[in-house]
């Protein structure tokens, strides 16, 4: 690891007041994904904000009976707490789809969405990689890309989105509450928070700009339906998806499916949901209309029509 | 050729360092000012910080590098919590912290001020065995030992959690878990055993839990 100071944010004013004092800095919540990167220098932040004595621990009912979840509730409290486990399942169902019960008791709602790609070359420091080093290159292209995304891949990156809870965030509508550097706020609807990679270096991976903090996630009123999170993983716990599907599934047929695994981002569309009530096959078409596949991770595309199929015979029993 | 005007002012470019670093060499040595140690990436920045570790406070000047895994094992010389992996998937540094398991490795010591840490030392003495570290024993919960801390460790604050009502993966009824062998594996997912003493660490914990053999209902 690279040295680096450190200092405790007591608001979130505090912590953007510090970001935009130290250009070189980064936040840090529960770290788990943050000191990983850090010990391995893939980034090598200056400072640190530590940002867990900002407040922003609670869950709140909002107005419209919806619920706002503070950006540093721990994965943990958020999947057990009674309206989410009620009126959200599909959001209890994917957090602990994911990780060990030790990092959700660190992970915060905040660092799980800004959590960072497993593509082992942006891992190997040694290996060229777009992420980590823009205009390196991309080594899963003709490279080991088994994990890799088969939707949303670009010339510079192909690389999924590895965060369980995000891809229920997505289906559910989430938006992401941000403070700006100069202390006011603005909000990013989830379906645009996270970023395909495009064209263009660096590979941008969030639409979060440089100084700004989010400070929460707001869900709207409960969307009722049957909540699913079907993950298909390597190991049957303590593993990242092959392919994952989280769906709400209405009573007359209806419903919303957002794909994790599978895509650079989570992966939902208008036309994917409109397909939900004439089936799998039909939500697969609609979705993966671009493919961007390799020979080795093709199988995802069937992986997840018959995933969906799962889940939609489980939505009807 | 463009290769060799390269090298040759590389050459140059060192030569003139080389004599400016010997002529450095006689200077005394001056204390890096706070500036020059905020951009000077070679300079380690140290802080103090307290917490309780098994009842007892402790105040320490640590490298902010320092893991809080490190810090108990090579600055408090609590070697009972393993490092595995160093990088959170394997659970050997599970440690208790404010009530919660976390992965000590995955922390900092420094962001821990005012916290109180639970390790294997501070769970039971070895006359007197916290329930779940005599199960191990009874149930010959391990082969060499090294993930056994982490498991109980582990293991103490799961069962707490599952109280509490915390949702697993194989909770079928979200509003409330129950205590069976799937969900006792399941939540134990983040301690690997590479001896795959798994078996006996299950019925060890399901003995704790009031489950299993013992009571007749084991999965
Ligand atoms: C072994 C292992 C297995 C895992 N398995 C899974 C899995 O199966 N599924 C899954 O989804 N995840 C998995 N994870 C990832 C885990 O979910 C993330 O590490 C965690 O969610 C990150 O949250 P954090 O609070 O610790 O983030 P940190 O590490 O603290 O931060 C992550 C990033 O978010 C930024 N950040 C933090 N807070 C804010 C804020 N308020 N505003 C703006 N930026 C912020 C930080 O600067 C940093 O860039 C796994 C991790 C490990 C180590
Ligand atoms: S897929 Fe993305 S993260 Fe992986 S090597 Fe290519 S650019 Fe890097
Ligand atoms: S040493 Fe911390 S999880 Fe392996
Ligand atoms: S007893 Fe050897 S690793 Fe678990």
């Amino acid at each position: 690891m690279k040295p680096f100071t450190y200092e405790r944010a007591k608001s979130p004013a505090d912590a953007v007041v510090a970001l935009a004092r130290n250009p070189g800095a980064k936040l840090i919540a529960g770290g788990t994904n943050l000191l990983d990167h850090m010990k391995l220098e893939i980034v090598t932040p200056q400072h640190l904000i530590d940002v867990n004595g900002t407040g922003l621990d609670t869950i709140e009912n909002t107005p419209d009976g919806g619920l706002r979840i503070g950006a540093m509730v721990r994965n943990t409290a958020l999947a057990a707490h009674p309206r989410v486990k009620k009126d959200y399942a599909v959001l209890s169902r994917a957090i602990v789809a994911g990780a060990s019960g030790q990092l959700r008791n660190k992970a915060t709602t905040a660092g799980n969405l800004m959590q960072r790609t497993r593509c082992p070359y942006f891992y190997d420091t040694n290996m060229p990689c777009n992420k980590r080093d823009p205009g390196s290159g991309c080594s899963a292209q003709g490279g080991f890309s088994r994990n890799h995304a088969a939707v949303g891949g670009g010339a510079n990156c192909i690389c999924f989105f590895p965060s369980d809870m995000s891809n229920a965030m997505n289906v559910l509508d989430a938006t992401v509450e941000v403070m700006k550097p100069d202390g006011t706020m603005r909000t990013i609807p989830i379906a645009d928070f996270h970023l395909l990679p495009g064209d263009e270096l660096p590979v941008k991976e969030f639409a979060l700009a440089p100084g700004e903090m989010i400070t929460a996630v707001t869900l709207p009123k409960p969307p009722g339906g049957k909540h699913f999170y079907r993950k298909v993983r390597n190991r049957a716990s303590y593993a990242f998806a092959l392919v994952s599907v989280a769906a709400v599934i209405q009573p007359d047929g209806t419903g919303n499916i957002t794909l994790g695994g599978v895509g650079t981002k989570p992966w939902r569309s208008a036309a994917g949901d409109a397909a939900v009530p004439k089936g799998a096959k039909a939500v697969a078409a609609a979705l993966f209309a671009n493919p961007t596949a390799t020979d080795q991770n093709q199988y995802k595309l069937k992986l997840a029509e018959r995933t969906i199929a799962a889940v939609l015979a489980a939505a009807k029993g | 050729m463009a290769g060799t005007d390269f090298l040759e002012m590389s050459r140059r470019g060192l030569m003139t360092s080389g004599a400016v670093a010997s002529a450095v060499a006689v200077v005394p040595l001056a204390t890096p000012t706070p500036a020059q140690a905020a951009t000077d990436r070679l300079t380690p920045s140290t802080m103090p910080v307290s917490f309780t570790v098994n009842g007892k406070p402790e105040r320490l000047v640590v490298d902010t590098r320092t893991t809080l895994l490190d810090a108990l094992r090579e600055n408090l010389h609590l070697t009972g919590t393993k490092k595995g992996c160093d990088h959170g998937q394997c659970g050997a540094c599970t440690v208790i912290v404010d009530g919660q398991r976390i992965n000590s490795c995955l922390s900092l010591a420094v962001m821990h001020e005012g916290g109180s840490v639970t390790t294997i030392e501070g769970l039971g003495t070895p006359d007197k065995l916290h329930p779940m570290q005599a199960a191990f024993v009874r149930h010959d919960g391990f082969q060499c030992g090294y993930c056994t801390p982490g498991q109980i460790c582990s293991a103490v604050a799961m069962l707490g959690e599952l109280k509490a009502g915390v949702p697993s993966h194989v909770t079928t009824d979200l509003a409330s878990p129950k205590h069976s062998e799937a969900e006792l594996r399941e939540r134990m997912s983040g301690n690997i055993c590479r001896c795959a003493a798994y078996p006996n660490i299950i019925a060890a914990i399901e003995d704790v839990a009031g489950i299993g053999q013992k009571s007749g209902n084991k999965a």
